[in-house]
């Protein structure tokens, strides 16, 4: 049993920021990672991050980009603090000796990026993420904060109260990867959720392999409701091949999309006349796709982006990263052709229901980073907002959790009993599996008055769970069913979405769901058993992909990077809410909370988003 | 009677004794698992198939204590990487095919590997560049924790050893206000950031493999790093130069090159390391 003030599960930018904040409250921190920190997929982040740092722009402007970009589902409050908070974390990374590219009089650069209004979105190359998080894991290391890496956590230590808003949490479950050893850690003051992404839900994907949303779906079985699930961002310009991504800034810089005639279709086919490639992510991605189901696609698969005009000098000083990505992974000399490219699932801008501090309906339990939602990117994010949102509420959850006072939050979270309840009419039972008893509730299982107590309780449940893992001699493997998951995700979940595609991947769910009951894990060892590390993921992806699918089937309605066949308008008379599930005795239910667009000094009007 | 000799002579292979009836049955599975050696038949004759020769060890399981290589037949795709071939055996094969690997797109530094002969990331190394059959081979020079997996802690260590982090003394007081840094010097530096602590280099180093004490290529590279940041103040410069020129520091390498021809990212490490070599001598010229 390990014992620490906060500790913090997953070590990307927003684990490491909230350590490093909780560390400066003066808290006891560690932090529990299944990758080596400098292994997290912050490290791929490319484009930039977006701060309100020059004369001619301010937070307000860039709260109102972040709203109208959010298509009116983001909350003021969040967004707001993202926006006011960003300037001084971004220069804060700058002190801390972060390699910013830089302009003539020795600031830092900013470029242009899709839906901002002004370019303010601050570089490092195009590699701005790597060095974030060499950055920050430098200061980590500086700082002497304990790092378990390669232990990978796989419950949550949380007391079984009725209601999930009495329940506390006491801390974590890790697995040690190199031993196989199943420990308890003991969080004396919060656990702070920062598993990332979700993009294993998806087969084409930007993400990394580890993405596979872990801390999103311990919360949402521990009783943490689920906020606007449905809302994934598919980004426009990934390689065909692999997913990889090729970064926004290349549209930035002047990158010209071209469809197979070799017309310029975002403006030639009118799909945004002014912004051009600029527009944001959901219009290019929908526009690309348009153009390949008309038949003006190139080898009936995707676009290209052309960035030859920009010269090498220009692209060598701002875009070489984009270079070795399309020669390695695809090929193409970027000097001297175009690059294929097509829509990736890329962000999950929904996820555990957060406030601004960072906190969930259950006390001591934290999360930050893409597995939050805190609710800044509503329904549609804008390229270079998730790197403030690590460090801005990263920083918020380590300082709330180590004990700061930061005021009452604004935004409310768990499920009160006047909450508009939702219904969807779903072809198969969602939720658990009849047999599936003892994880339906929340995890801890008990209630003790001593934390440590609950946590050993816990620890024995996990035990016996990897036990029986590894016992079991046959069945089914998880290999198969992820990629039977991810496949039907793709075809049925993806940018256009329809009632019979959604209803589909449904059924698909409940049947890898129902298989998963048999799976087994085939290598028997106790060290570095990545079988059965995948073996546990694959839950999480299972209950993740249906989170979606039910908040897609329920929002009968066009908003943000949510499209619908049936339904290709936004409602905002009945949508200006965001949709939460809440895991019930193993059974999801649906319920609406209204988006808050009443800022400090104004109310965000919803408006037709246009650009 | 029969039967019970044959339980005893399987269990007696292990290095505990069974206890309970889970134990008894995880090595039952162990010693299944371990006479099973992976050999993949070439599938149909007309397709194309990528030949790999995988190096395999397990210190728990009974037939993989000895190391040993397996062979697995691949369908090829074109843009296929080792990476691609590798989770393909995994999750088609064998399940228990262990190595490290994540952002698939040669940032994250986690599956570094010996790859025919030389240190090279798996997600970056096309198939169609390689002759086969294709060897993978764990990283030389590191203990190896399971099949192609090693123990990154020494690497880890040596990192840690040269104060990887900036430190300065006039940092702005205001909270919005940047340290201004030409062109020119993030310019200098620019390649030595691009480090994601793979550890090809330090593998491929002979000097390294013979003196454990060594900083090694990644590590002086990262010194490098903040040596010539120009926001770090002469002092600190100073103090860099004391972790850098010991006796397992600068002065150690050989001009060999490996580390430099390995190093996915196109660090020119050796280079780096020769500049701070001539700073260190300037340094010490300067007391003297
Ligand atoms: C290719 C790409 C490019 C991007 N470019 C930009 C950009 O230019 N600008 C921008 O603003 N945003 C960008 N984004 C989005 C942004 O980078 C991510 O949203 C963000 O980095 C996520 O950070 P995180 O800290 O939440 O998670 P991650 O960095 O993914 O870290 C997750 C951490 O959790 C750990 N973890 C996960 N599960 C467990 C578990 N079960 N037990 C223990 N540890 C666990 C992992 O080891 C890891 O340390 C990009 C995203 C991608 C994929
Ligand atoms: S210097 Fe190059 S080879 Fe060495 S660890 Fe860094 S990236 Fe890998
Ligand atoms: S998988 Fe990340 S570097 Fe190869």
């Amino acid at each position: 049993m390990y014992e620490h003030d906060v500790i913090v599960v997953g070590a990307g930018g927003a684990g490491l920021r909230a350590a490093i904040a909780a560390h400066e409250e003066g808290a006891d921190v560690a932090l529990v990672t299944k990758l080596h920190p400098v292994r997290s997929h912050t490290g791929a982040a490319e484009g930039g991050i977006n701060a309100a740092l020059r004369e001619g722009d301010d937070w307000e402007l860039h709260a109102y980009d972040t709203m109208k970009g959010s298509d009116y589902l983001g909350d003021a409050p969040a967004i707001e603090t993202l926006c006011q908070d960003s300037p001084k974390e971004t220069i804060q990374l700058e002190h801390w000796g972060m390699a910013f590219s830089r302009e003539d009089d020795g600031r830092v650069s900013q470029r242009p990026f899709g839906g901002l209004s002004f370019a303010r979105t601050t570089y490092a190359g195009a590699e701005t993420g790597h060095h974030l998080l060499h950055t920050m894991y430098e200061q980590v290391v500086k700082r002497g904060i304990q790092v378990y890496d390669e232990w990978y956590v796989s419950q949550l230590a949380v007391t079984n109260e009725d209601d999930p808003e009495e329940r506390d949490c006491h801390g974590v479950i890790g697995y040690d990867i190199q031993t196989g050893n199943v420990e308890g850690f003991v969080a004396r003051d919060g656990v702070i959720l920062t598993t990332g992404g979700l993009g294993q839900v998806f087969d084409h994907t930007t993400n990394a392999v580890a993405n596979t949303g872990d801390g999103a779906a311990m919360a949402y079985r521990a009783g943490v409701p689920l906020e606007d699930m449905e809302f994934i961002q598919f980004h426009p310009t990934t390689l065909p091949s692999t997913g990889v991504l090729i970064s926004e800034g290349v549209r930035g810089e002047g990158g010209i999309l071209y469809n197979s005639e070799g017309e310029r279709f975002m403006f030639e086919h009118g799909y945004a006349n002014n912004e051009g490639e600029l527009a944001s992510r959901d219009v290019v991605a929908r526009a690309e796709l348009t153009e390949v189901n008309n038949g003006r696609g190139i080898n009936d698969e995707y676009v290209h982006l052309d960035m030859r005009h920009l010269g090498e000098e220009r692209i060598m000083d701002r875009l070489e990263n984009i270079l070795h990505l399309a020669e390695d992974f695809e090929g193409v000399n970027a000097l001297e052709e175009p690059m294929p490219v097509k829509p990736g699932q890329h962000y999950a801008m929904g996820g555990i229901e957060t406030d601004e501090n960072g906190e969930t309906c259950i006390s001591g339990l934290y999360a930050a980073g893409e597995c939050a939602c805190v609710s800044v990117h509503g329904s549609n994010r804008l390229g270079g907002n998730a790197l403030p949102e690590l460090i801005v509420f990263g920083a918020r959850a380590g300082r709330h959790a180590a004990g700061k006072d930061l005021g009452e939050a604004e935004i409310s979270t768990g499920k009160t009993d006047d909450a508009e309840m939702g219904e969807v009419d779903t072809p198969v039972e969602p939720g658990a599996v009849a047999s599936d008893d003892d994880s339906a509730v929340a995890d801890g299982g008990a209630t003790f008055a001593d934390p440590t107590q609950t946590v050993e309780a816990t620890l024995e449940a996990e035990r016996n769970r990897v036990e029986s893992l590894l016992e079991k001699d046959d069945g089914i493997q998880q290999a198969e069913l992820r990629s039977k998951l991810q496949k039907s995700m793709t075809a049925n979940v993806n940018v256009f979405r329809n009632e019979d595609g959604l209803k589909q991947a449904l059924r698909d769910i409940r049947e890898v769901r129902e298989e998963y009951q048999d799976v087994y894990v085939n290598d028997p060892s106790r060290t570095f058993n990545t079988d059965l590390i995948h073996t546990i993921e694959m839950q999480n992806l299972i209950d993740l992909a249906e989170a979606i699918t039910l908040g897609a089937l329920a929002r009968d309605e066009f908003r943000g990077a949510h499209w619908r066949q049936e339904n290709q308008e936004r409602r905002d008379d009945v949508w200006l809410k965001h949709t939460l599930l809440s895991w019930e005795d193993g059974t999801p239910q649906l319920w609406y909370k209204p988006t808050i667009l009443e800022g400090e000094n104004k109310t965000y009007e919803p408006k037709e988003r246009s650009y | 009677m029969s039967t019970q000799l044959t339980e005893e002579s399987e269990s007696e292979t292990e290095t505990e004794r069974t206890e309970t009836p889970g134990d008894r049955r995880r090595a039952e599975k162990k010693a299944r698992q371990g006479r099973s050696s992976e050999v993949q038949e070439p599938t149909e004759a007309d397709e194309e198939t990528v030949h790999l020769k995988v190096f395999r060890y397990d210190p728990e399981v009974e037939g993989k204590m000895d190391p040993r290589f397996d062979d697995f037949y691949v369908p090829f795709e074109k843009g296929m990487t080792v990476l691609d071939a590798l989770m393909y055996a995994r999750d088609r094969f064998d399940t228990t095919l262990t190595f490290r690997h994540s952002c698939r797109q040669a940032i994250c530094g986690s599956d570094a590997l010996f790859i025919n002969g030389t240190q090279r990331l798996g997600c970056k190394t096309q198939i169609s560049d390689l002759d086969g059959p294709i060897r993978v081979e764990p990283l030389p020079h590191a203990e190896v924790v399971k099949d192609l997996v090693v123990d990154m802690e020494h690497f880890y260590d040596q990192m840690h050893s040269v104060e990887p982090y900036f430190q300065t003394n006039d940092e702005p007081s205001d909270e919005l206000e940047e340290q201004r840094q030409t062109r020119e010097n993030r310019e200098k530096i620019k390649m030595s950031t691009r480090c994601i602590w793979c550890g090809a280099c330090m593998s491929s180093c002979n000097i390294a493999a013979g003196d454990n004490q060594y900083l090694g290529p990644a590590a002086l590279n990262k010194a490098f790093r903040f040596a010539m940041d120009k926001r770090e103040g002469e002092d600190m410069k100073e103090h860099r130069f004391e972790i850098l020129d010991q006796e397992h520091g600068v002065w150690r390498c050989q001009t060999q090159f490996s580390c430099t021809n390995v190093c996915p990212k196109d660090i020119p490490l050796t280079e780096h390391i020769q500049e701070l070599k001539r700073e260190a001598v300037k340094n010490n010229l300067k007391f003297w």
